[in-house]
């Protein structure tokens, strides 16, 4: 019998559905995985053990009713960045302190009435703003692969979402939730061989979500396979009346789009995404990847997105401009933290609870954020950036048009890179910025993203491939997302994962 | 554009963050790395171009103006460092 924790998501409803297996072990075996590795790589933050089972247990009780849900039993990491009810939500900042929300976020309440069960709360870049899972108050998440001839280094999982990433790979959770604002789905589902996908803004409710760049993030899922993403996906989505830019949108079966054909599809190549010093590697699991798309019937043509290349330095003005807005609701007055002195002042209150709760990441991001929206920098920077942006989207626009489209998606590397350690980028910010080179088009465009681990890097490392999507055409990136992985066959495990005799951890 | 001491000093009082002149002075050269590189934006001419604010292409929803939640005073306090009664507390602000 397969391992509990080696089932896919889809291989664990069927294994739940013929009673080969119940959640409550499910559950349970999953907790013990993370008991055991947990200590090593840090992919979660708490460990709600007892009210999985107890939920779990539960879901036992409702499909011998025979009223089981769509993800009925599922075992789930929820990136802490999700507000649960009664459980203390973190966002990875000192800021939040003890906060337990009084309620839960639509896109997780989606998913307990779905019947899901959730194991705890993943870790995270503080406040979601990284690219390697290092800024997190809660310390960093180590990688569960690693570089095959030096197996001691150890690596990022990517960031922001790199709990949730390291909880799937090394089977700590069939699926996770995440969000995405740059790329912090698809980078480290690509830095550690698993799927992961950023739907259309809109298509998830923002609603309970600590917010980072409101008009950029959007949430989505992790899991181990294209369907199981395009599973997850179809529960989490929908119109929510409690987050005004929700898209009031019928919500279609992803996971049939899994199976649908790429055949006469076209896909676009962009020349922009060509770099300078980009490695060898990564070009050639590039044209790899066309090639599988042309031998399973689609066409592929070459495009061009001549304002890509500006999509970095415009995000990196736009996010921490609402970052700074956003973050301003942390005054130690109504929630988390707070610093005082005797005699203090309220502006001394605000500003000592605001130093010690914010990382160095953090505060980079509001003082940039502060100073472009600042009187005398708001033209020559936030609105510049804004209206860059709308030149991105535009791009896009045209080779996705109505009319006359030229492609019905985009492949592209996911990174320009493997996962590195945890040692490297760290002194200089936009070195570490450049990870999301690939990713972040998409953000500013609003559109669909899925990372697909296509292959591995000389060292071993996992690669993945990119599709971009039309807005809320999810389901032709799943189709072609499905495509490459069965083109692929990525079977590769990583050095630490559960049931596997581990290397001598440290 | 580039930040001065005194520009840094004032952006961090704006943002309500509180900063040593050592953290000041580091900061000083990390805005000034970021904004130098997303300086590359002023190159694209965006001339006639409407600003791109929202990330959805819809246009936001206009909803009823009626109370469609409320009364958790309790709930929402529940959370806070410091209270008086109903009220969140905080240091004397008026003398």
């Amino acid at each position: 019998m397969t391992r509990p924790t080696d089932f896919t998501l889809r291989g664990a409803l069927d294994a739940l559905a013929a009673r080969e297996i119940s959640a409550e072990e499910l559950a349970r075996a999953h907790l013990d995985a993370i008991e055991a590795l947990n200590p090593r790589l840090n992919a979660y933050v708490a460990v709600t053990g007892e009210r999985a089972l107890e939920r779990a247990r539960a879901s036992d009780a409702r499909r011998a009713r025979g009223e089981a849900g769509p993800l009925e039993g599922v075992p789930l990491g929820i990136k802490d960045l999700f507000c649960t009810e009664g459980v203390r939500t973190t966002a990875g900042s000192r800021i939040l302190g003890d906060f337990v929300p009084p309620y839960e976020s639509t896109v997780t309440a989606n998913l307990l009435r779905d019947g899901a069960v959730f194991l705890g709360k993943t870790n995270l870049d503080e406040f979601a703003m990284g690219s390697s899972n290092t800024t997190s108050a809660a310390g960093p998440v180590e990688n569960p692969w690693n570089r095959r001839n030096d197996p001691d280094t150890r690596l990022v999982p990517g960031g922001s979402s790199g709990g949730s990433a390291a909880a799937v790979a090394a089977r700590l959770a069939l699926g996770a939730t995440a969000t995405d604002t740059g790329g912090s789905i698809r980078q480290p589902a690509a830095f550690c061989g698993i799927a992961g996908m950023k739907p259309t803004y809109g298509r998830c409710s923002r609603w309970g979500v600590v917010a980072f760049a409101s008009s950029l993030d959007q949430a989505g899922p992790m899991a181990r396979t294209v369907e199981d993403c395009a599973t997850l996906l179809r529960s989490m989505s929908g119109f929510d009346p409690k987050d005004s830019t929700s898209a009031d949108m019928p919500v279609p079966d992803f996971a049939a789009a899994c199976g649908r054909s790429v055949k006469g599809l076209r896909i676009g190549v962009p020349c922009e995404y060509r770099l300078d010093g980009m490695p060898a590697e990564i070009e050639a699991l590039w044209q790899q990847g066309l090639e599988w798309l042309r031998e399973a019937g689609a066409e592929t043509v070459e495009i061009s997105l001549p304002h890509a290349k500006y999509a970095l330095p415009t995000y990196y003005i736009v996010a921490p401009a609402e970052a700074s807005s956003n973050l301003a609701r942390y005054d130690g007055v109504r929630y988390g933290l707070r610093v005082e002195e005797r005699d203090g002042d309220l502006q001394d209150l605000y500003e000592r609870t605001r130093a010690a709760g914010f990382g160095a990441e953090v505060k980079r991001r509001i003082m940039i954020g502060t100073y472009v929206l600042s009187a005398g920098y708001y033209d020559a920077y936030y609105l510049k950036a804004q209206k860059v942006r709308a030149l991105i989207k535009r791009d896009f626009d045209e080779v996705f048009a109505a009319s006359g489209a030229k492609v019905d998606a985009i492949v592209t590397p996911a990174t320009p890179s493997a996962a590195f350690g945890m040692d490297e980028k760290q002194d200089d910010p936009v070195a570490m910025y450049l990870n999301d080179v690939f990713t972040v088009t998409a953000n500013l465009a609003g559109l669909p993203g899925l990372s697909v681990p296509a292959g591995l890097d000389t060292q071993g490392l996992p690669l993945g491939l990119q599709v971009i999507g039309r807005a809320f055409d999810e389901e032709t990136v799943f189709a072609v997302g499905a495509a490459l992985e069965r083109a692929a066959a990525f079977e590769a495990l990583p050095a630490v994962m559960a049931g596997k005799t581990a290397r001598a951890a440290g | 554009m580039s930040l001065d001491a005194d520009t840094v000093r004032r952006v961090a009082s704006l943002a309500r963050i509180r900063m040593e002149p050592a953290e000041l002075a580091r900061m000083e050269a990390e805005l000034n790395g970021i904004l130098g590189w997303v300086e590359q934006l002023q190159a694209v001419p965006t001339e006639g171009v409407e600003p791109m604010a929202g990330g959805g292409a819809v246009s936001l929803r206009l909803r009823e103006d009626a109370v469609a939640d409320g009364g958790k005073a309790e709930a929402v306090l529940a959370n806070a460092p410091d209270r008086e009664g109903a009220y969140f507390g905080v240091p004397k602000v008026v003398e």
